[in-house]
Formats: C-alpha cells, structure tokens, sequence
C-alpha cells in the first residue's frame, strides 16, 4: 500500500464503527513498549536504531493481525507524505520530525498503528471512531499480547513497563478521547474546563497533542499518570471525567441556543456561506468553518447524513493533504484556492440550512445516547 | 535583585524561567536562552513540560550526579539533560534517585496492571539456558564428561519446554 491508496481507502476515523456521533469523535489508546536488550531510542547509536527497527517490522508481521499492514520507512517518505500521516494521526510530529532509522506499521483500516523508535522503541495505537474505551483496549490489549509472544519487552515488577521517560512507567497507556466542543468554545468556558480536568490527573490538548492549538473547538482529553494504577482503573476515570464534559458541552449548547439564539444562527449562517463562495481559505479558517457545520448537524440544521462529509473534508482540508493534491512546489494562494474550490464544489451539493428548527424548544436530542 | 540563576541544561546564566504545578507540587525549570532554543521552549509547538520537568526536580541534589548507567553509560547528566533515560536498565543504576525523579509524578510507585508473562517467563528460560550453556562449556573445557553429560541432558529438556512454548503461542 502507498500513501496514495491510503488515502483513497476507506479509514476507520472516517467510515469506521458505528458512524460519526455528536461530540465524541474518535477514542485512541497509545502503549508504550521497549525491548529488553536495547539502549532506547534517544540514547541508541544508528547501528542500533536500524538493528531495532529491521529486526521489529519482521517480528512485527508475524502477528496474525499485522499480516495485512504496511510498513512505512521514514527515509521512504517524502515531507508531504509524512504531513499526511500526522493528519490522520498515525504518527506523531516526532516521529515525522526523524529523518532516519524509524518507521511506521499501519493497520490495513488504519485503526492500528505501530510506531518504531519514536521516544520509545515501540509505540502501538489503535484508534476507534466514536467513543469506545473497551473495545478499543479490548483491541489493543489482545495486539500488545501477541507482540509480546515475539518480543522481549523491557519490564520490571514494581515499576511495570520500562520507558524512555519516567513519565510513562507502568502500564505505558495514555488513553486519549478527541472531543468536539463547540458549545464551551464559544462560550468561553474551555479554560475552566481545562482546569478541572487539570485536577482530576487528566489532560486537554488540542488536536494534535502536546502544545497544539485548539483547532475547529477539537480537543483531546487525556491521562496523565501512567503507574500505580491498571489500565481498567485509569480508563474508568477518563470515563468520568468524559461523561462529565459532555454534560457541560450539552447545557453550554443549551445555553447558547437559550440565550444567544441569533448569534449562533448568523455564526452558523454566515459559516456557511464562506464555505459556499469563498476562493481563498487557509486551514485555520477552513477548520474553524468546518467545526460550525458538524456542529449544525448536531442541532439538526444540516441533514444526519451529511456529517460523515464534513469530518471527511476536515481530514482533506488540512495542509498537508491539500499540498500532496497539488504538483510540486505550491505557494499557500495556491493551496488555499485549491482548498476553497474543494469545500466549495462540496457545500453547493448540500441542503440549505433549516434555521426554523433552533425556534424549537426539545433539545433532549442534544444529549448523546450511551454516554 | 533576584539572584542569578544556571541554567539546568548548561552553566549559563537562565533567562527562562518555567512554573508547571503537578498534583499541587510546584516544578520549576530555569534555562539560558539558547537552551530554551534548543528545548523549544520558546516555540510552544514543540515543548513539552513533561519531558523536561523530570530533570529538574533534582536540579539541586549533588547526590547522583556521578552516577552512571552499567548497561549503556548514560549518566545523570544525561538524564539532567533529556529527562528520559538511556536504557531499561537504567532503572536500576539509578535506583538510589529513582524516588525523587519519580515524587510527585504518578499515585504511587508500584505497577498495577497488565503484566507481559509470556515474555517474562521465556526471559527466565532463556536466562537459565544460557546458564547451563556456560556451564556445558566449562565442564567439557574441564573433561567432566560426566557432569557434562548432566548438563545436555537438561539443556535438552528446556529447550524442549522452550520449543513447545513456543509453538503454542505462535499456532494458538
């Protein structure tokens, strides 16, 4: 598989479990694993780098559910096709910063993703769209065990799995839920959001992690301590803390329509109309934009039906996705043009916004089911 | 005046200075400008708090400072540096330590969940394999035939126990 076919074929972020649904868009379980014999990666000599990484992609592809994946080495890749796998969040910006030695195994849905020497040796993901903390570890679990039948990891009876940074000691897990927050962003309650998660031991990022901005009202809510707890333990407070939010971002849209009815409607409207007619659109707008109309879906103002279009062209309006669709070098006119007609060829096939429907008063169906 | 104050990566004098409170524990960082560069503190992109704030809290303990890794010679230096360590068994040449990097920075200090028990008990095996193999080698070095002999035969059978354990797990 190439980066070209990977992005033509069907992924689970996009078409995956049971369809996009408001607020939670997609649950991530990342473990930390290190083999027993070798210096980890920020400390290994090349020799040893290359060693780790021809003798793990090997082992790796005798895992039975491995057998269909692709292995990406970094040196292969070219910058635009690195870009792109940060956007669909198969590797982080770390590893895309290497320019040696490392490489990627993804899962032929791209809901697996194994990434060797990052910071640690091995770092396995697997990504669920929707919310979906069990199966996801369920997944993971059951990979990291067949993993372990072929390797050595590095471990230690009190102090769990040995990593890279102290940090990540113990179960090696960081659990992570990307969440939609349209309603708290525009109310100007993130930050005390932010601080509360703070003090139950989670953490918000945006995006794409660590020091990432808040694009399109997108945030990842994560935990931060690593041992003295199981996994269950640890995913059974995100939960919480999960549930929590989504409760807040339930009555901060409640609020909004309440209080702030016509604001919302003429930021929507207006949203809407760029997206139509608009020529330039950087990213940042674009995303922003984007973020307004999954959350008219959400309010019942664009069809059910059409949000699995914009989380699609969110993914396909970020930069590096935009970049690879244009020809050598591009100046940023060229690739917000591109982008602008793309949005724009797409929102004139869509329905005309039902504004009548924030003059109802039953706003029971803002609450998700199941959480 | 505020005294002045070193850098924690180098001895210049630091001109950054960072507060992160963690479980209501405050950790400091002071870098120089350079380092801040280097660390990408001030490109916020790129820094990471939690990577650094490791090195730190030891900033003012001499103890530890000669301290060096047995398996792969990473220092506590090193460690003051990146904040991340050089190998696994970096854990236990830095035991003494351990408890300070580590205060703070998780609920407690002892694992509680998933435990690789494959690898560990082919780890075991292995290691006693290698054992006996050593020992094979200087019986028939010493012409002890018969001890020698002792030791095949249970070579063969940990092997056998290794061969079997194995093909369990890849055909399971």
């Amino acid at each position: 598989m190439t980066i070209a076919s990977l992005i033509k074929r069907k992924s689970e972020l996009l078409h995956g479990g049971a369809g996009p649904v408001p607020i939670v868009l997609s649950t991530r379980i990342r473990l930390a694993r290190n083999l027993r014999n070798q210096p980890f990666p920020g400390w290994a000599k090349v020799a040893q780098k290359c060693e780790i990484l021809s003798q793990s992609s090997e082992t790796l592809r005798e895992v039975p559910s491995l057998k269909t994946a692709t292995f990406f080495n970094i040196e292969d890749l070219a910058d635009t096709e690195k870009h792109i796998l940060v956007e669909r969040h198969l590797i982080s910006r770390e590893l895309s910063e290497s320019s040696h030695s490392a490489g990627v195994l993804v899962g032929r849905n791209q809901s697996c993703s194994i990434m060797v020497n990052e910071e640690d040796h091995l770092r396995i993901q697997v990504l669920r769209n929707g919310f979906d903390l069990e199966k996801t570890w369920k997944t993971i679990d059951s990979l990291d065990s067949k993993m372990e039948e072929r390797l050595d990891y590095a471990f230690a009876q009190q102090l769990g799995y040995l990593t890279a940074c102290p940090t990540n000691l113990g179960t090696g897990m960081r659990a992570s839920v990307m969440m939609h927050l349209p309603g708290l962003y525009i109310s100007n309650q993130i930050e005390k959001v932010i601080r509360a998660v703070n003090q139950l031991g989670m953490v918000v990022r945006g995006l794409f992690g660590e020091g990432s901005d808040a694009i399109g009202s997108i945030f990842q809510i994560s935990n931060q301590q690593t041992l003295g707890e199981s996994e269950k333990e640890i995913l059974a407070r995100l939960r919480k803390v999960l549930t929590e939010i989504v409760h807040h971002e339930c009555n901060a849209r409640m609020l909004l329509i309440e209080s702030d009815r016509l604001k919302l409607m003429d930021k929507i409207g207006r949203g809407y109309g760029v997206l139509r007619n608009s020529h330039l659109l950087n990213s940042k707008e674009s995303m922003s934009l984007l973020s307004l109309m999954r959350f008219a879906v959400d309010l019942g103002m664009l069809p059910e039906e059409n949000r699995s279009l914009v989380d699609q062209l969110f993914m396909e309006s970020q930069p590096g996705h935009i970049q690879y669709n244009l020809t050598g070098e591009s100046g940023s006119d060229e690739r917000d043009f591109y982008r602008a007609s793309l949005l724009r060829k797409a929102f004139t096939k869509l329905p005309e916004l039902n504004f009548d429907i924030l003059l109802e008063q039953d706003f029971t169906k803002l609450f998700p089911e199941g959480l | 005046m505020t005294k002045n104050i070193k850098c924690n990566s180098c001895d210049n004098l630091a001109t950054v200075h960072l507060t992160q409170i963690i479980n209501n524990q405050i950790h400091k960082i002071d870098l120089c400008e350079e380092c801040a560069k280097v660390k990408g503190v001030s490109d916020p992109e790129g820094f990471s708090f939690s990577d650094m704030f490791a090195g730190s809290i030891d900033s003012d303990s001499s103890q530890g400072s000669e301290m060096t890794c047995v398996a792969c010679g990473f220092t506590h230096a090193d460690f003051r540096k990146n904040g991340r360590f050089g190998c696994a068994v970096c854990y236990d040449s830095f035991e003494p330590i351990l408890a300070e990097i580590l205060d703070g920075m998780h609920p407690s200090l002892h694992h509680r969940g998933k435990v690789p028990h494959l690898a560990l008990d082919r780890v075991d095996i292995q290691t006693k394999i290698e054992f006996i193999e050593r020992s094979l080698r200087n019986a028939v070095d010493a012409e002890d035939y018969e001890e020698a002999a002792r030791f095949r035969d249970q070579l063969t059978a940990l092997r056998a126990v290794d061969e079997n354990r194995s093909s369990i797990q890849i055909n399971p």
